[in-house]
């Protein structure tokens, strides 16, 4: 006869009541992990769109995501005829924000020479860039369209493609255009200021800059031996794609991560307060019965099951629940969630491992009870 | 276990003090308390609101330790000064049933289960242990309930379960403390009748506290209680 499972029966509506609460409660603790894993996951997803072997920047800096770079346009012509290098392209970054529908979108804008490395590995609509100007290719996290059109800078561009999965260590979406529409968003002057400067007699200034060169190397050739001809030069610094995916989760979003590693064991830990309260006032809301139990001869280890098996049950059926609904919504929330098997299974472990200890609670006072409370009318 | 001879009481308690707090808050609760119930024998324990009864009743069913005294039950010494069973839980198992002023049922299980729990602690198995509660329940006129919760049974029909789970160990001696206070008159004597029917057909002996002056002609001897102490041996009724 299993008296933990016939008490619940009894209270059904309640004991369902209580796990619904406590999945909400454990799908933030499997939230918060799925977004520090998705930080990560973000930050390497544009590395990978990308599958660059070296990274060539500004001299001195560690760009284009953890520091500023700029180097001229030129650059990739010297870095392509490098022994080793298979192709080469160069590629731009910055942020925009456009407003979409009434609201505000933040974007991040590539831009790259199709054909060349640095643009989007697969398009799960439309086609590549063909035309050299005002042609987009978009993230669909951006909610774009293809054949949709968004004004940029001063010019109009028409999406036509989309891809999917790259996002930025912010979580915004990227859209991908031709260098030349890229540079020219980022460096061109408004006519206004263009008539100013030639008002005063400025020479027209240089926007043939770049913030990174991109390069895959032939398979038979050690990406490091190739970084190491390249900083010969001074003039620039050079990073291989393992250096900087390194850069990118271990410093660049280390802060971050560190703040939401912090949140995911705070909730952790009010979780276990929570969940010990919890069975604690479900111990005391039957002492009365539990006095029964002992008067009438129920040995220790009854009365433990009765209150170690309604923890379990409680704590396997809210984090399952509490998992699905993460799992289901998860693409609905703002930031990337990446639920790892690995990482389900270690947190499923430490609600069990806290389920175990936050009964002890309400075993002691179970414990403790005195048979003769049971005859007090 | 020693067995109960025909001679013996099955409960015998002699010189059984119980005393709470020391120095000037000490309160004697028993002071040098004497029965003996034999087999068959229904027995009332009466007295005013603190005057013992509720403390001898839960120091013979080894809820509290007395300070000191002597005490035998079914024919085992289980108290000489201090408790001589190691598992006062098993001995009370087999050997007491309780009747509580209020039902107590647990709840969360039917009133077959409410029987059948006493015995899956004694560990009779599952299909045994419902054969049996059942056949209780029969006996208790209380069958047509057994798949009842507690919540749906009228006070009467709660308290003649609470006999069954009481009866389940078939334990030789029973402690109620005031069966019937929640129950009418009439079914105050039914269910005093019941336990009288009980003892000689089980031959167990019932001690029980009450206040209910109804009831006093079904007892076969009442002891008084007054300031923790025995007024005399028990009248016979």
């Amino acid at each position: 006869m299993n008296l933990a499972w016939r008490d619940i029966r009894h209270k059904l509506g309640r004991f369902v009541l209580t796990c619904f609460g406590l999945s909400l409660l454990l799908s933030v603790v499997v939230m918060m992990a799925g977004i520090y894993r998705g930080q990560t996951s973000d930050a390497l997803a544009l590395l990978r769109a990308i599958r660059a072997d070296i990274w060539i920047v500004e001299s001195g800096t560690l760009g284009p995501f953890a520091e500023a770079s700029s180097i001229p346009g030129d650059t990739r012509e010297m870095v392509a005829r490098i022994n080793g290098v298979v192709e080469a392209g160069s590629i731009t970054m910055q942020n925009v924000q456009i407003e979409r529908s009434g609201r505000k979108v933040r974007l991040q804008v590539a831009g790259y020479e199709p054909g060349r490395p640095g643009g989007p590995i697969h398009l799960v609509a439309g086609r590549e860039i063909t035309r050299s100007h005002y042609e987009l290719i978009a993230d669909r996290q951006t909610g774009l369209a293809v054949g949709e059109m968004i004004h940029l800078g001063r010019n109009d561009f028409t999406v036509v493609g989309v891809t999917s999965g790259v996002v930025t260590l912010s979580g915004d979406s990227i859209v991908y255009m031709t260098l030349r529409d890229a540079q020219q968003l980022q460096f061109d002057l408004a006519p206004s200021a263009t008539r100013r400067e030639a008002a005063r007699g400025a020479q027209r200034t240089q926007t043939d800059f770049v913030n990174a060169v991109v390069a895959r190397l032939s398979p038979d050739v050690p990406p490091e031996e190739v970084a190491e001809i390249m900083r010969r030069w001074k003039h620039l610094s050079v990073l291989t794609g393992t250096e900087q995916e390194v850069l990118m989760t271990r410093t660049v979003i280390e802060r971050a991560s560190k703040q939401i590693g912090l949140f995911l064991v705070m909730l952790t830990i009010v979780s276990a307060v929570i969940i010990s309260l919890i069975l604690y006032t479900m111990t005391m809301d039957k002492i009365r019965e539990i006095a029964t139990l002992k008067l009438i001869g129920a040995p220790d280890r009854t009365i433990i099951a009765l209150i170690v098996q309604q923890a379990l049950m409680m704590g396997v059926i809210g984090f399952v629940a509490g998992t699905v609904l993460v799992y289901l919504f998860k693409n609905n929330l703002p930031r990337a969630i990446v639920m790892l098997p690995s990482d389900i299974a270690t947190l499923f472990g430490l609600v069990i491992v806290i389920c175990l200890l936050a009964s002890m609670l309400g075993v002691r006072a179970a414990l403790r009870v005195d048979p003769g409370r049971a005859l007090v009318g | 276990m020693a067995a109960n001879t025909p001679s013996q009481p099955l409960v015998e308690v002699k010189g059984l003090s119980k005393h709470f707090g020391e120095g000037e808050s000490r309160v004697d609760a028993l002071r040098d308390v004497t029965i003996s119930v034999e087999a068959g024998e229904v027995v009332g324990l009466l007295g005013p609101s603190g005057s013992g009864k509720s403390t001898l009743l839960n120091a013979i069913g080894s809820i509290i330790q007395p300070s000191e005294g002597w005490m035998r039950l079914d024919g085992e010494v289980v108290y000489d000064n201090r408790w001589l069973s190691r598992d006062l839980r098993h001995m009370r198992l087999e050997k007491i049933g309780f009747i509580f002023q209020t039902h107590n049922l647990l709840p969360f299980l039917d009133a077959t289960d409410n029987v059948a729990v006493v015995l899956h602690l004694a560990g009779v198995p599952r299909g045994d242990a419902i054969k049996r509660s059942e056949a209780l329940l029969d006996y208790l006129q209380v069958g047509h309930r057994k798949h009842a919760w507690p919540s749906q049974l009228s006070g009467g029909e709660a308290q003649r379960v609470a006999i069954a789970r009481a009866l389940a160990n078939r334990p030789r001696i029973i402690l109620a403390d005031e069966p019937t206070a929640a129950l009418d008159s009439v079914r105050a004597g039914i269910v005093m009748d019941l336990l009288r029917k009980l003892a000689v057909e089980q031959q167990a002996a019932i001690i029980a506290v009450t206040h209910d002056d109804k009831i006093f002609d079904r007892f076969d001897r009442i002891f008084h209680l007054r300031d923790g102490r025995l007024d005399d041996g028990g009248d016979q009724l």
